[in-house]
């Protein structure tokens, strides 16, 4: 590394009278962070592009006649800023009514409240809530969507979810339309968000700082159900949820509450608790099946991951031609809603009919992906209902259990049963990371030396690893895999490949595991609002605590899955695991998002070309 | 090329257009050629002359004689009696319109007053559309000394810079100064945008120079190219503008032809291209980051600044921006030499400016005249004074981001600094002038509704500053003011002004304080 002169790439500055040196380009509200001045902010996101939109972080700058907002300004060299003073706290306190003037104020029954950040800022700063006349937008509440549900009401018109639809996602489903008062975030020709490229994936709910978008609630169809004597209530927990409800009951971040988790759905009253995670170590048994078949019959490579609703509808959408490189496997969520309606109720000498399955979620996505049409495959809708993170944690609260000391329980058997490799599905990485331990397995007969695959861990955009197996009666197998996250990340991975495949006929790649949310599911978008990026690495992190110290790490050593293929599925990639356990892919409409043919065809996994 | 004895000029605009200038024209070219004149006398349709509200306008020259309100009917008197006999027609209303002479000065008012015309000196009494006239009366002379002089880009920026010559767009920001920041941008790829989005209500100063001098324009931003060092140019002309649009594409095509635009122009080596973007109608648009983002195809929301376009502009690539009036004035600086210019106006303001003169004056119109000219000349001079001789009350400054005077103010001098001092601005150079019968609480409310109409959503200042505004000067204007409205409608704007995003939402303060200020007791009259 050549020398460099560290105070030539420095910007000195005072914020409030305390000198901070800074790189150039930090705005000066990283600045005024580094002294530990906060400035208030309403629109900043610290992961998002500032959309200068509210003017609540304004600062005054010596000599400057303008205030600036800080959140975008650069630092200056010899810049003397101000960040509160009487006539600044004036201004915000004006700002912080005029927006209250043009939002509806329904904090109580609001899903934001205690996390919204206008509230807070409102309440705070002690804000004169009558000043300005109610001038609260009239637009119709946004229900066309399975997922994710937007009111206009509440909505500041940040700017927030564009930017997460645009950029971050590369979707951009939504953007404003119409301007000044009448501006509103909509979608193309403002048919609603289940009439669009959406793709559920709900991130902008995540960063929504008002709770003007929120998950589809389907609390009460699930309280319905559990008091509902008729009904057998069925609940599965996907990976991520373990490691997400603590931040909301005041415990640290990133702590792992499986057995509390438990307790509180049995308390909630659901008949038979389950674990997704069951389902997450069947889907390694029949993705990696799909991988050795086509890694050893030269079929269509890279494998590419299905358990991310999202990500599988942006597939339909903008990449339909990769539909037949797509695994066939369901995602754990459906493979479970399947086997429920089947195995279990065979099993248990029960009516499928009487039996409510419901799942929780850290994904809006899901509640889209069990209403397609196609999963159905138990004769019924395979997973009745889908709660998010949010969900479940108000149904906790409303049935008054106090989650932080709750003790320990166990789920029920037959479908509970579950392998590290299963709970790392809920960080970004994971999913490659299990199946590359059990492909490693099942073609070289032996363990891997590490089973931490580090190479694919982490927040990184696009991760990629290569790998040598010592494959029996193949010799040494290299084999190289890409995981991304976040569907910009995803989209420019999948250019790539389709670079690769026109140029060359085939992708460097074998296997690519993609999640549409940024970190994966720990970072879904049915968690908690009000979360930063930095959180989802500590909540992977407690799912990495959680698989190191389980006994079994490995998919193919789940006892419960070896039971259901001797008793129920025969072996991976049988006859009865396609018809239950797989599914087809649509090519879909930029515009509206409908199905405009049926790309690969039901039971054809490994049969293509 | 034919000689003829007699010109006749026919002002088209979008007024003379409405009161049926092309019959006119039409039963003209009929009758002149039924009485086989049509190789002595020509009919030429011009740009619009700045006089509004006349009808249809024609000019006789070299007599120049403007015959007003003009009918078909009239037609065959004019030719009888004008044409032929050289006599003008008695009854038909008519003016010896001066403005041909720019270095007199006269006593006479309203329509006959003299003017100093530089940036429209074409624009009303040339064919537009015939760039072969156009180059006949002096155009693309300046281009054509900076080639023949081999001048550097830097001498030609050099040149501007001494001028003095100040952004007529509203802010005045020096424009030498601008293409020197554009040029010592990094980077091979910049771009010189003209903003003809003129939006700014009272203003038509623009439209003047697209019509009527388009080429003026192009030769304005070829040399504006060639300093900063630019490619390829815009033109974003504000979409209601249809007569601006065709004029403005026929002079780029025939400048094409000339090559004056295209590879090597004039076989310089110099490259340079020009094209139309119209504007769909936003008034924020005209702020010049947000025309840029509606040029790249995006919705016309303005850009956090800085950076500036100077260095982040279209394309993020190095942008010049400048209004149609301020390149209008550099054909003329680099023909006659920056010293020449700064004799013109005021010091710190050298030059001319254009202003439309509108509301309850005898001759509202378009006139040219010195940066610095006092307001009450404007009005009283050029103006003809107040219609149907009623008292003087206000004169809304700038368009609606402007600032209301009263009386004591009638004598500030019009150019960037004099305002500034008196707490006013030039903006574009409307003179909305206001009767003694005018309610200034009207005329705020209008205001507000049109910033509340324009605002474009983006930042919240502006998009609820606006509304409240309005909403509070409404309820003022029925009578049912607040105790304390003032100061809050006050304290609202000054919020705006210190925390909107862009020069929309910060000039709402201006006519607010100005009214509230200069104004007070009718708030006060209106409260309960």
């Amino acid at each position: 590394m050549p020398k460099v002169n560290k105070m030539s790439e420095t910007i000195k500055l005072t914020v409030d009278g305390k000198e901070i040196a800074v790189a150039p380009g930090t705005t000066i509200l990283d600045a005024a962070r580094g002294l530990g001045v906060e400035i208030p902010t309403l629109c900043y996101h610290q992961n998002l592009k500032p959309t200068a939109s509210c003017g609540i972080c304004v600062v005054e700058i010596a000599g400057s006649p303008a205030l600036k907002r800080s959140c975008c300004t650069p630092v200056e060299n010899g810049m003397k800023v101000t960040s509160n003073s009487r006539s600044l706290r004036a201004l915000r306190k004006t700002l912080v009514e005029l927006i209250l003037s043009n939002h509806a104020v329904e904090c109580p029954t609001c899903v934001a409240n205690g996390k919204c950040e206008l509230q807070d800022l409102a309440n705070s700063m002690g804000v004169d809530f009558d000043r300005f006349a109610n001038v609260v937008s009239d637009k119709p509440l946004d229900e066309s969507s399975p997922s994710v549900h937007r009111d206009p009401k509440k909505c500041i018109a940040c700017g927030r979810c564009v930017t997460v639809c645009g950029d971050m996602q590369s979707v951009a489903a939504i953007d404003m339309v119409s301007r000044g008062f009448d501006i509103s975030v909509n979608t193309f020709f403002q048919e609603g968000l289940g009439n669009s490229s959406c793709v559920n994936c709900g991130q902008c709910t995540v960063f929504c700082p008002t709770g003007a978008l929120r998950e589809r609630s389907e609390t009460d169809a699930v309280w319905d159900a559990i008091l509902d004597p008729g009904k057998i209530v069925v609940v599965q927990e996907a990976p991520a949820i373990r490691v997400t409800l603590a931040e909301e009951f005041g415990m640290e971040l990133g702590t792992v509450t499986v057995g509390k988790m438990y307790a509180a759905l049995k308390k909630i009253g659901f008949d038979h608790v389950f674990d997704t995670n069951f389902t997450a170590d069947l889907t390694i048994m029949e993705e990696g099946t799909e991988l050795i078949e086509r890694v050893k019959s030269g079929g269509l490579l890279p494998l590419i991951t299905s358990c991310s609703p999202g990500w599988i509808k942006f597939m339909e959408t903008y990449f339909p031609d990769f539909a037949p490189y797509t695994s066939t496997c369901k995602s754990p969520q459906q493979m479970f809603g399947t086997l429920v309606k089947t195995y279990f109720a065979r099993e248990k000498g029960l009516d499928p009919a009487r039996i409510v399955s419901v799942s929780v979620m850290p994904c809006t996505a899901k509640k889209f992906e069990a209403r397609r049409p196609e999963m159905r495959d138990s004769g019924f809708q395979d997973v009745d209902h889908v709660l998010t993170t949010r969900e479940l944690v108000r149904m906790i609260k409303e049935a008054k259990i106090d989650f932080k000391n709750l003790p320990d329980e166990s789920p029920d058997d037959l479908m509970a049963s579950y392998t590290g490799a299963a709970t790392i599905f809920g960080a970004t990485g994971g999913v490659m990371e299990a199946a590359i331990r059990s492909a490693y397995f099942l073609l070289a007969g032996k363990n891997l030396d590490d089973l931490d695959v580090k190479a694919v861990r982490g927040l990184e955009g696009i991760k990629e690893a290569t790998l040598t197996i010592p494959a029996q009666g193949l010799g040494d197998l290299t084999v190289k895999v890409a995981v991304a996250h976040g569907l910009a990340n995803a989209r420019a991975l999948m250019e790539k490949v389709q670079q690769q495949i026109r140029a060359t006929g085939k992708s460097e790649y074998a296997f690519i595991e993609i999640m549409a949310c940024p970190g994966g599911c720990v970072g879904g978008g049915g968690q908690p609002y009000g979360s930063v990026i930095a959180d989802r690495a500590r909540r992977g992190e407690g799912l990495y605590r959680e698989d190191k110290g389980l006994a079994k790490r490995q998919s193919h050593e789940n006892p419960g899955v070896a039971l259901i293929y001797e008793k129920f599925l025969g072996q991976p990639g049988s006859e009865t695991s396609h018809n239950l356990l797989h599914t087809c892919y649509f090519e879909r409409s930029l515009l509206k998002g409908d199905c405009v043919r049926e790309v690969t065809k039901k039971h054809a996994a490994g049969h293509h070309g | 090329m034919s000689i003829y004895r007699t010109h006749i000029l026919l002002p088209v605009d979008e007024g003379t257009v409405q009161a049926g200038v092309f019959e006119i024209k039409r039963r003209l070219e009929s009758e002149l050629k039924a009485r086989k004149l049509q190789d002595e006398i020509k009919v030429l349709e011009s740009g619009s002359v700045g006089i509004v509200g006349k009808g249809v306008i024609l000019a006789v020259y070299p007599d120049r004689i403007y015959y007003f309100q003009v009918k078909e009917s009239d037609i065959v008197s004019i030719i009888e009696e004008h044409l032929l006999k050289g006599r003008i027609v008695a009854g038909l209303a008519h003016a010896p319109v001066a403005v041909m002479a720019p270095e007199q000065a006269g006593a006479r008012v309203g329509l006959t007053r003299e003017q100093r015309r530089v940036v429209l000196d074409k624009s009303w009494t040339v064919d537009p559309q015939n760039i072969n006239e156009v180059l006949a009366a002096g155009g693309y002379r300046a281009l054509e000394k900076i080639f023949n002089d081999k001048l550097s880009p830097e001498q030609v920026i050099e040149e501007v810079k001494s001028s003095g010559l100040r952004g007529r767009g509203g802010a005045g920001f020096p424009t030498g100064l601008k293409w020197e920041f554009t040029r010592k941008a990094a980077g091979p790829e910049k771009y010189i945008i003209c903003n003809a989005d003129e939006g700014e209500p009272g203003t038509f100063k623009d439209r003047l120079i697209l019509e009527g001098d388009p080429h003026k324009l192009i030769e304005a931003m070829i040399i504006g190219a060639y300093a900063i060092g630019a490619g390829r140019g815009y033109v974003y002309i504000r979409g209601e503008y249809e007569l601006s649009i065709n004029r403005m594409q026929k002079a780029i095509d025939q400048a094409r032809e000339f090559n004056l635009l295209g590879e090597n122009i004039l076989e310089t080596g110099f490259h340079f291209d020009l094209e139309i973007k119209k504007g769909a109608g936003a008034y924020v648009c005209g702020e010049e980051t947000a025309l840029i983002e509606s040029l790249e195809g995006k919705r016309g929301n303005p850009r956090v600044k800085p950076p500036y376009p100077v260095s982040h502009g279209l394309w993020q690539k190095p942008t010049a921006v400048n209004n149609v009036e301020t390149l209008a004035n550099i054909p003329a600086i680099l023909s006659n030499g920056a010293g020449w210019f700064r004799k013109i106006g005021t010091d710190k303001c050298p030059g001319t400016k254009v202003f439309t003169i509108l509301g309850h004056v005898e001759y509202p119109g378009l006139i040219e005249t010195d940066m610095g000219t006092p307001l009450r000349e404007i009005i009283f001079s050029f103006g003809g004074g107040i219609k149907g001789g009623k008292k003087f009350k206000a004169a809304l400054l700038g368009g609606a981001a402007g600032v209301f005077l009263s009386e004591p103010l009638l004598d500030v001098k019009m150019d960037f600094e004099s305002l500034k001092e008196s707490k006013a601005v030039l903006g574009s150079g409307a003179v909305l002038v206001m009767n003694e019968d005018t309610s200034i609480v009207d005329m705020l409310f209008s205001i507000a509704k049109f910033f509340a109409h324009e605002s474009c959503g983006q930042c919240a200042p502006c998009r609820i500053g606006t509304r409240q505004i309005l909403n509070i000067v409404y309820r003022i204007r029925r009578g049912a003011g607040r105790k304390g409205d003032p100061e809050t409608l006050l304290q609202l704007a000054e919020t705006m002004f210190k925390s909107s995003l862009c020069p929309l939402g910060q000039s709402l303060v201006m006519p607010v304080k100005s009214a509230l200020n200069n104004f007070a007791d009718e708030f006060a009259a209106n409260l309960k």
